[in-house]
Order: structure tokens, then sequence, then C-alpha cells
């Protein structure tokens, strides 16, 4: 038996005794592992299952072990994923910690803050949220004006950030802020703060679909701890470059498919809604736009394919990798309005009576669909990215 | 599924990318076009052609051929696309092999397969009647007669007609136009008394023909697969043609792609290059993605054909319409944005969106087979 074999035998046998039952059911969004100070349970087992994996550093499997990490090889991880899929384990924990966080620290952090902070984010004790944007500094992200004054032995922190996600949930937040006002990027630092301090305040934002995980988070004479700038005093947007990178692979991948599966899928809710011949749609107008997405729909699948196979033989991600969020998120968009062509009044409704769940939540994904192609760079920022690092057009 | 290349397809994609960017530029075709050749190829390139085994490259070893296999075709078909090359590859080495090895007997296969790879006899399939590809609608007619078939009717847009020895004649020995039974192959001989071909010029410069059938005698050895079912033997050797014209297609969407990103890096207008405006940037981006799409699409069709996978036709189909549909806009957007020197002669954006529209016609243009693509899916 190989050194992968009894791994293999070994974490079978943990998992089976470890993963509460109910853990190995589909989740509920209500059950999500978020973690964090001001985390809820409402089923007990997935605080369990989230501190039996944190034991052993596999909520972050290849993470070193000296920071709580699993400290897994590559193979050791896929062994790991595998027999985690073969149960149909819940992830234990889902964090922006996880995501983003952790791995810029692991990249750029001290000594001192990777053992701090990493450790919390493995356990699931503190949830992060991330600010970058601003009112003024949206596509143009590295215009922000957040304000960090170096006072001597901290920085006293004025501005606002917007579209922090589950920032009112959240422990701590990762900050961009300008430590220079006399250089662009150049003046950026990379920030972390406890959003218990004095001055932070979050309030969320309601979105066209209702209810959003998005906040406003206001820095009033916020007192930051000068240890807790991350990496080199405005060397932030080195650091920030790299998370986007992590948060646009994770959009890019979202939400494909969804929808019009939760509705039986495409074909049918058109036959439903405009009739069948045999088993063709009828209306032959309708028949072709459904055709033509779902031809785009299998062709984009094909390609995040081809990027896992080119990864894989170690050609990288190749060029492909910069279209996915551009491409993708535009499909999604196009999901959701060819859903709403097929399914008419029925994918109108806002709420009660009249309108199934399934129904409202078509409308309501539809509408939040728009955010894809606007969040983690506009497709106009992702088509310059391609333009001027894939296909090399100077700029103006 | 093999989206990436094995070591021996990397080869073969090299050695094809020499052979046509350096033996056979865009400047061999116009080159054609412009002393009105006869014959529509070049007779030198195709020996070379044939010397490199690409001729043969689907067929058995044990037929003289290379053996590559689909992908291997496809390889090929795809490079010499990049550079508009003429020559009966399509004809020959993709319809002809693809269909006597479909359908042929031992006696068919032994007596024209190594004929094919060696590149002494060229073939053409005689297929379309009307102004769309739908091979149901053939009503050409095949008569019982004796122990063989008298043959009439009108073909059209027959490739490399005027040039083939043998023709691969679709007609009908039963049922009606439209009825999935009843269609059969002959193989004729196309200097056979009442077979008259016509070349047609076609806007892309290459070849195809009309091919008339007058009372045309076929013994019954002449029968290319089953009597009254051909539909199924034709569907999967049309199959791989389009998996094929897919490729060629894709390769003329590369270069045409290429040139006109080194044109937008290049052209001063305002006092400066052109390629630094966003509204260039931003189509040509969505070009790449357009490009790196079909890419997959491409790959995946012809993984599926080297592997026989069930839902190879729906694979054909994709492939046919989303590259037909790129290639019709990037040959566009390549015209419009060298302005008016891509309206000229002189320059290559022409040629390439000619042959596009050509290529998008061969068996079945984008409704076609967004149409077929629903069908397979039960939709």
């Amino acid at each position: 038996m190989t050194a992968l074999d009894s791994f293999r035998e070994e974490t079978r046998t943990w998992l089976e005794e470890n993963c509460p039952a109910s853990m190995r059911t589909p989740m509920p969004e209500r059950e999500m592992p978020w973690g964090g100070r001001q985390a809820k349970y409402p089923n007990p087992d997935t605080k369990t299952w989230m501190d039996n994996m944190a034991s052993r550093g596999w909520t972050a499997p290849t993470w070193p072990a000296e920071y709580g990490g699993g400290g897994l090889s590559k193979q050791e991880n896929k062994v790991l994923q595998e027999e985690l899929g073969r149960i149909k384990a819940r992830p234990a924990l889902t964090s922006f910690g996880l995501w983003m966080l952790g791995p810029a620290l692991l990249e750029f952090a001290s000594e001192e803050q990777k053992k701090k902070y990493l450790g919390e984010i493995i356990r699931g004790e503190i949830r992060w949220c991330q600010g970058y944007s601003e009112p003024g500094a949206g596509s143009d992200l590295a215009g922000l004006q957040t304000k960090a004054e170096d006072k001597g032995d901290h920085y006293l922190v004025n501005g606002q950030k917007v579209w922090t996600s589950y920032a009112d949930q959240c422990d701590w937040i990762f900050c961009l802020v300008r430590t220079d006002t006399s250089v662009k990027h150049d003046g950026i630092s990379f920030l972390l703060i406890d959003m218990d301090d004095a001055g932070v305040e979050a309030r969320p934002i309601k979105l066209i679909s209702g209810a959003s995980p998005f906040c406003e988070t206001f820095l009033t004479d916020v007192k930051v701890p000068k240890e807790n700038l991350v990496g080199e005093l405005n060397k932030g947007w080195t650091i920030a470059k790299r998370l986007l990178e992590h948060e646009r692979s994770m959009i890019s991948g979202m939400g494909m498919g969804a929808g019009a599966a939760s509705m039986g899928g495409m074909e049918a809710v058109a036959k439903e809604n405009f009739g069948a011949e045999g088993d063709k749609i009828a209306d032959p107008s309708i028949r072709q736009a459904v055709a033509d997405h779902k031809m785009d729909q299998q062709a984009f699948g094909l390609t995040l394919k081809r990027a896992e196979a080119e990864a894989k033989a170690g050609q990288g991600m190749g060029a492909a990798a910069s279209m996915f969020k551009y491409y993708g998120t535009e499909v999604n968009k196009r999901r959701f309005e060819l859903l709403l062509d097929l399914m008419g009044t029925q994918a109108l409704g806002w709420e009660g009576e009249g309108f199934d769940k399934r129904e409202l939540a078509v409308t309501r994904s539809w509408l939040r669909s728009k955010g894809n192609s606007i969040e983690g760079g506009t497709s106009e920022v992702q088509l310059n990215v391609i333009a001027k690092r894939v296909l090399g057009l100077p700029d103006a | 599924m093999a989206f990436v290349l094995t070591e021996e397809q990397t080869m073969l994609r090299d050695m094809a990318k020499d052979f046509f960017t350096e033996q056979v530029p865009v400047a061999n075709l116009r080159k054609l076009r412009d002393e009105e050749s006869a014959d529509g190829y070049d007779k030198d390139v195709w020996k070379q052609i044939v010397e490199l085994g690409f001729a043969g490259i689907l067929i058995p070893e044990e037929y003289g051929g290379t053996g590559f296999g689909p992908m291997g075709l496809g390889i090929v078909m795809k490079e010499a696309g990049r550079t508009l090359a003429a020559s009966p590859l399509y004809s020959t080495a993709v319809l002809g092999a693809g269909l006597i090895m479909a359908a042929g007997s031992d006696e068919q296969k032994s007596a024209l397969l190594p004929k094919i790879a060696s590149g002494e006899t060229l073939t053409a399939l005689a297929l379309e009647e009307t102004n769309h590809h739908n091979p149901l609608n053939t009503a050409m007619a095949a008569e019982k007669s004796g122990d063989g078939f008298t043959l009439n009717g009108d073909k059209k847009f027959v490739i490399d007609g005027h040039i083939a020895d043998t023709l691969i004649v679709v007609a009908r020995t039963s049922g009606a136009a439209g009825d999935a039974q009843g269609l059969s192959m002959f193989l004729v001989d196309a200097k056979a008394e009442g077979v008259s071909v016509t070349r047609n010029h076609m806007v892309d410069s290459r070849n195809a023909a009309s091919v008339s059938f007058a009372n045309v005698s076929v013994r019954a050895e002449a029968l290319l697969g089953s009597l009254g079912g051909a539909n199924a033997e034709l569907e999967s050797s049309l199959d791989l043609a389009r998996v094929c014209l897919a490729a060629e297609m894709l390769g003329g969407a590369e270069t045409v792609f290429d040139t006109t990103l080194d044109y937008l890096k290049e052209r001063k207008q305002f006092g400066v290059i052109i390629g630094t405006f966003q509204a260039l940037k931003h189509r040509a981006a969505e070009l790449f993605c357009e490009v790196e799409i079909c890419q997959s699409v491409l790959l995946d069709a012809l993984s599926a054909l080297e592997e026989r996978r069930n839902d190879t036709p729906r694979a054909a189909s994709l492939a046919k319409a989303r590259v037909g549909d790129a290639l019709r806009l990037i040959t566009n957007e390549g015209v419009q944005m060298h302005g008016g020197i891509g309206m000229t002669d002189a320059v290559d954006m022409g040629l390439f969106m000619k042959r596009a529209r050509v290529q998008a016609q061969m068996l079945g243009d984008t409704n076609f087979h967004r149409t077929r693509y629903a069908d397979l899916g039960g939709y």
C-alpha cells in the first residue's frame, strides 16, 4: 500500500467518526458555516463539524501545519476532497478569511501576523470582510480616499467603504487605506481593523433585488495599532491585486446553471409556457433562443473544463482564464433574461400570493444577476484587462 | 476528454503549421485565382500534402494511411484554414476517406482507400440539390435496372466536383424528399456516360461544381453502404466533416484575429495607435473570448469523434454553429477594424470573409445546426 493509499484509508475512517450525519445532507442557507464571534448555530452539528475539521487543520488543508493548517500535499488534499465528496459532506467552514485573506497573509504578512490571524481563520473564530470599494472608488479602485494617518503608535483611520459583504455580521475587516496622498497606486496600504473598535459602523444596503449581504462601512477616527499593517507601507496595491484574482475566479463560477435548474430546466419551462409539438418547443423563435443559450452555456462549461485540463498538464491557466469573469457573468445574465421571457408574468412576482417560492426566487435572482458583471471588476474592466495583459494593446 | 494535445499531436500540429505557412501561404490561393487555374488547386502542393501523409491521415495503416484519426485530421484542417490552403483535403481526405471507411465494403475499401492515401484518386460528394444543406431533402432518383441502377438528377455545390475522379452520389432508391429512409450512396466514375460537370466560380475562389446525371448506369457494386439506409452512414461521416470544417474555419478565424490585432497595434490616426482606443480594445477582447470559446468547443467535438461518444452529433452541431457564429463576427470585424484598406483586394481580410461565408453554407449553416442541436437535445 502506498503512503497515499494509507492516507485515504485513515482519512475515510476519521471522517466516518467525525462527520456528524446531518452534515452529510444538503445545506440550507441558514446553516452556512460562516463562523465568527456572532455566529449562530441553528444546527449544533455545524459547530461540531467545524471544530473537528479545524482540529486537524482541514478547514485549510494545504496551509502549513505550523500555523494550524492541514499541511497536506496537493495529492493528499485531492484525496481528502474526494473522501469528503464521497460522503457528501458539507463544507466545514465557509469564509472570506479562507478564500481571500488567508492566501494573501501567507504571501505577504509577518511571522507574528501569520501566527495570530491564520489560526483564528482556520478555527472559524473570526469572520472577515473586505473593505475595498468606496463611494468614489469603484472601477477606479486605486482612487480610494479612506485615510490612515500616522499618529506615532497608531494609524488614525477616517473614511467610508461600500459593498462590504456581510460587514454587519463580521468581526474584522481587511482594508485598503490611503497612507500617501501625493501618489495614487503607491500611496495605498493594507490594514487589518477590528470592527469592535470605536468608530466602526456597518449599515446594510438594500439592493434592487431586496435584501442583500452588502453593507456600507463607516470609519470615523478609528485608532488602529501599527502592527496591523500587512506588508510594507504604501505597498498595499500589490496585495490588493492578488486578492482580486481570488475574488474574480470565485465569482465567475458562481451560480452557473442555477435558476433554470430549480424550475426543471430551461426546456421544460419553455414547453410549459409555449406548448410542445411532440418533444419540441412549439414556438420556433423561443426554441431558437433556448438552443442558442444552451449552446453558449455548454461552450462556456467546456472552456472551464479546458482550463482545468491545461492547469493539470502544467500549462498554467492559459490565456482563457482572463475571460472567465467576463464571459461567465454575461452568460449568467442572459440566462435570467431568457427565463423572464419564458415565464412571463410568473417571473415578475415580488412576494405573497400568486407565485410559488421558486418563481419568486427567479425574480430575485434575475435582479441580483445584474450585479455579477459589476462586482469584482465590471465587464468593462475585464475587457480592459484582456486587452492589456493578454492582447498587449497599448494604453492611451 | 482531450483538451490538451498529446506530444504526438503537438508534433503533427507544428509540422502542419510549418508546412502550410511556408509552402501554402495565402499568396498561393491568390495565384490560383489570378492565373485562373483550371484545376483550382496546386498539384505540386497536393503532392507534398500526400507525402506528409495528410491525404491518408484518417485511413488505417493496413490501407496505406497514417491512421492519426479524427483529432489528427482536425489538427491538419485547422492549420490549412489558417492560410486558406486550396487542396482536395476536404473533399478527399475528409469526406471521401470518411464515407468509404464508414460505409464501404472490404472490396471498396481495398480498391479506394490506398489510392486516396497515395493521392492518386480524388473524390467529391454529390449531395446538395437545394440552396440549403439538408440531406433528407434529397430527391434525385436512383432506379433499379437489371442488376444495377440508373441515376437521374442534378446536384449543386459539389466541392471539388470538377477535379474528382470518383463521385460519391447520394440518391433516392425509395421514398420521397424529406424521408429518412430510402437514401442510398453510389460510387460513380466522373467520366461515366451521362455525367456532366460544370465548374462554378464561387466567391471564395475555391472549387465547386454542378453535376448533372442523365440516365447514368451503374453496376450493383457501385452501391456504397446499405440500400435505402444510407442516412445513418452518411450522417456519421458528415459529422466528421462538419467538425473538420469547424477546425478549418477556426484556423481562418485565428488568422483574421491575429492580423487584425497586429493592425490595431501599428495603425495610427489622430496621432496615436488606434489600439489605444477603448472602443476598439473592448471589441478586440470580445473577439479573443470568442476564439477561446471556440477552441474548447472544437477540441470537445474532435474528442467526441475520436472516442466515438454518443453525443458526437450534438458536439458536431455545437462546433459548426458556434464557430460559424464566431467566424462571421470575426471576419466582419476584421474588415471593419482595418478600415478602408480592409475593403481592398490587396489585404487578405476579404479573402477570409468570402471563404467564411462559403464554409458557413457547407454541410449546414448556423441555423441548421442550432435547430439540430435542439432536436438532439429533445426540445
